[in-house]
C-alpha cells in the first residue's frame, strides 16, 4: 500500500518534484557561492589590523565597518531564516518589486554571509602569523597580503566548514518555501495537499533530501582529498646538489 | 665618513610590564655587516624588528636612510627597501618556489611579470635553488626554504638586509649551504644586521658584533677586539661560554 502509493507519486508528480529539485540546487549553490565571497570580504576586512602609522581617518573607517559587520552578523546569525525570508521579501517588495526567486538566493546569501564570515574568520586565525609577517616585510600592504597570502590559506583551512555549509544550505533552503519559491519542500507540500498521502509524500521527500546530500557531501571529499594531496615535486634530470630532497610522504603526515 | 644609514636613539620597548629595550644606542654605516648577538630574551630580535617596524618601538628615535621611521607615511615602500629574513623562513605556503618570488614584486614594485619572472629567477639562481622553481614549498629542505627566502627578499632590491637568526631552526648540517650564501652578500657589499648564534660567523664575516644584555649594549666593536679582549665581564662571560659549546 505504502509502497505502491510512493510509486503512484513519483509517476505522477516526477515532473515537478524533479523542478522543486532544481530549484533547491539552484538557490543552495548559489547562496553558498555568493555567501562565500561576501563571507570573504566581511571575514578579511574584519580580520586586518592596521599600522600604527595608518592614519585617523583609515582608523575611523575600520571601526566602523567593525560595528556594522558585528551588527550584521549579530542579526542574521541571530534570527531565523525563515523571519529574515518573509520580512526582506515583504519590506522590499513594494520599493524593488522583486521576484521570489532572486529574493530567495538573496536571503539565502546573506544569511550564509554572516555565518561564512565567521567561518573564515577562524580559518584566518589558523594561518601561521608568520606568513602575514613575511608578506608585511616584504612591503605587501594589509589588503595585499589578506587577499593574496592569508585568505588563500584560510580557505583551505576552512574548507570542510565552508562545504558544511552548502549541505546545511540544501536543507535549509527548505525554510524558503515561505515566501511561495518552487523548491522541493513547497513542491512536497502542494503534492501532498491534493494527493493526502502526507506520509508517502514526505516520505519522498526525505528520501530526496538524503541524496541530494549524500552526493554533496562525496563530491566535498573528493575536492578536499584533492586539495590535500601535496604538489609532487619536479626533480631536476642532473641532481649536482648533495642536498636531500624532502617528499611529504605519507608516514610523515602522520 | 659618510652619515649612517641606519641611526636608533634611546628606544625602549615594553611589553605589557616587560621592559625588553631599555635605552638602546645604535647605528650601522652604509655597506656595514653587523651580528647582534647575546642571549635570548636580551632584546636583540625585538632591535631588529623594530627597524623594519614589525615591532613599535615606545620611545625613541629610529632613522633609517635619513627619514625618521617612526612617523613614516607610506610604510609599505620603506619596507621594501628593507629584507627580512625570518627563523622560521615564512615562506608563503599557498605558493610554489617561483609565485613566492614573484608575487611580492608583482604586489610592491609594480613591474611586468616577465622582468619579476627574470629576477626571480636570477636570485634562485644565485641561491642554488633555480632548478627547484616549481617546486611546492612544503617538499623543500628547511636550508633550501630558507635560501628561497634569502633570493625572495633580495628580489625587491634592498638596501638593508635583515636576519633574524636565520640559521636557528636548521639541522646543523644545513647551517653550511645558509651562511655561504650570507657570506657572498656580506663580500658583495650589502649592508646586514644579522641576530646570530653562529658565534664563528660573526667573528669571520661582520665588520662589528653587538653585544646586548638585559635590553641593553653592553658592548660593541670589531670581532677581533670584542672576542679577544672584551672590556666588560658579561660580554667575556657570554662568548666564553657561547664559543666553548
Amino acid at each position: 500500500m505504502f509502497i505502491s502509493n510512493c510509486i503512484d507519486i513519483l509517476n505522477k508528480y516526477g515532473s515537478s518534484l524533479m523542478l522543486g529539485v532544481r530549484t533547491t540546487l539552484v538557490v543552495a549553490l548559489t547562496g553558498t557561492v555568493l555567501g562565500l565571497l561576501l563571507g570573504l570580504f566581511v571575514g578579511g576586512f574584519r580580520a586586518v589590523k592596521l599600522d600604527f602609522t595608518a592614519s585617523p581617518a583609515s582608523h575611523f573607517l575600520k571601526g566602523f565597518f567593525d560595528v556594522i559587520a558585528n551588527i550584521y552578523i549579530t542579526v542574521f546569525r541571530g534570527t531565523p531564516m525563515m523571519v529574515q525570508a518573509v520580512f526582506i521579501y515583504y519590506a522590499l517588495l513594494d520599493i524593488i518589486h522583486w521576484d521570489k526567486l532572486p529574493a530567495a538566493i538573496f536571503v539565502i546569501s546573506i544569511n550564509t554571509g554572516a555565518y561564512m564570515a565567521e567561518i573564515i574568520r577562524s580559518g584566518i586565525q589558523a594561518v601561521d602569523p608568520g606568513q602575514t609577517e613575511a608578506a608585511r616585510s616584504l612591503g605587501m600592504s594589509n589588503s595585499q597580503t589578506m587577499f593574496s597570502v592569508v585568505i588563500p590559506q584560510a580557505i583551505k583551512n576552512a574548507f570542510p566548514a565552508i562545504g558544511n555549509e552548502f549541505i546545511v544550505n540544501i536543507k535549509d533552503s527548505s525554510v524558503l518555501m515561505i515566501i511561495s519559491i518552487t523548491e522541493l519542500m513547497f513542491q512536497a507540500k502542494s503534492i501532498a495537499g491534493s494527493t493526502f498521502h502526507f506520509t508517502e509524500t514526505y516520505f519522498i521527500e526525505a528520501l530526496i533530501y538524503l541524496i541530494l546530500t549524500s552526493i554533496a557531501s562525496l563530491i566535498l571529499n573528493t575536492i578536499e582529498k584533492r586539495m590535500n594531496t601535496t604538489v609532487r615535486l619536479s626533480l631536476p634530470s642532473s641532481e649536482t646538489d648533495n642536498i636531500t630532497v624532502n617528499y611529504l610522504s605519507k608516514k610523515e603526515e602522520k | 665618513m659618510s652619515e649612517p644609514i641606519v641611526e636608533i636613539k634611546d628606544i625602549h620597548k615594553h611589553y605589557g610590564s616587560l621592559e625588553v629595550l631599555k635605552g638602546v644606542d645604535f647605528s650601522v654605516n652604509e655597506g656595514e655587516v653587523i651580528c647582534l648577538v647575546g642571549r635570548s630574551g636580551s632584546g636583540k630580535s625585538t632591535l631588529l624588528r623594530c627597524i623594519n617596524l614589525l615591532e613599535k618601538p615606545d620611545g625613541g628615535i629610529i632613522k633609517v636612510f635619513g627619514q625618521d621611521i617612526l612617523h613614516i607615511k607610506n610604510i609599505n615602500s620603506y619596507r621594501a627597501q628593507v629584507g627580512m629574513c625570518f627563523q622560521q623562513f615564512n615562506l608563503f605556503n599557498n605558493m610554489n618556489v617561483l609565485e613566492n618570488c614573484v608575487k611580492p614584486q608583482l604586489k610592491v614594485l609594480k613591474i611586468s611579470k616577465a622582468e619579476a619572472t627574470e629576477k626571480a629567477l636570477k636570485f634562485l639562481d644565485k641561491v642554488g635553488m633555480k632548478k627547484f622553481a616549481s617546486a611546492d614549498v612544503r617538499t623543500i629542505s628547511g636550508g633550501q626554504k630558507q635560501r628561497v627566502a634569502i633570493a625572495r627578499a633580495l628580489c625587491m632590491n634592498p638596501k638593508l638586509m635583515l636576519f633574524d637568526e636565520p640559521t636557528s631552526a636548521l639541522d646543523p648540517e644545513m647551517v653550511g649551504e645558509v651562511l655561504t650564501i650570507m657570506k657572498e652578500l656580506a663580500n658583495e657589499g650589502l649592508t646586514m644586521i644579522i641576530v646570530t648564534h653562529e658565534m664563528n660567523f660573526a667573528r669571520d664575516v661582520s665588520d662589528r658584533v653587538v653585544f646586548m644584555d638585559q635590553g641593553r649594549i653592553e658592548e660593541e666593536g670589531t670581532p677581533k677586539k670584542l672576542f679577544n679582549n672584551p672590556e666588560s665581564e658579561r660580554t667575556a662571560a657570554f662568548l666564553k661560554a657561547s664559543i666553548n659549546k
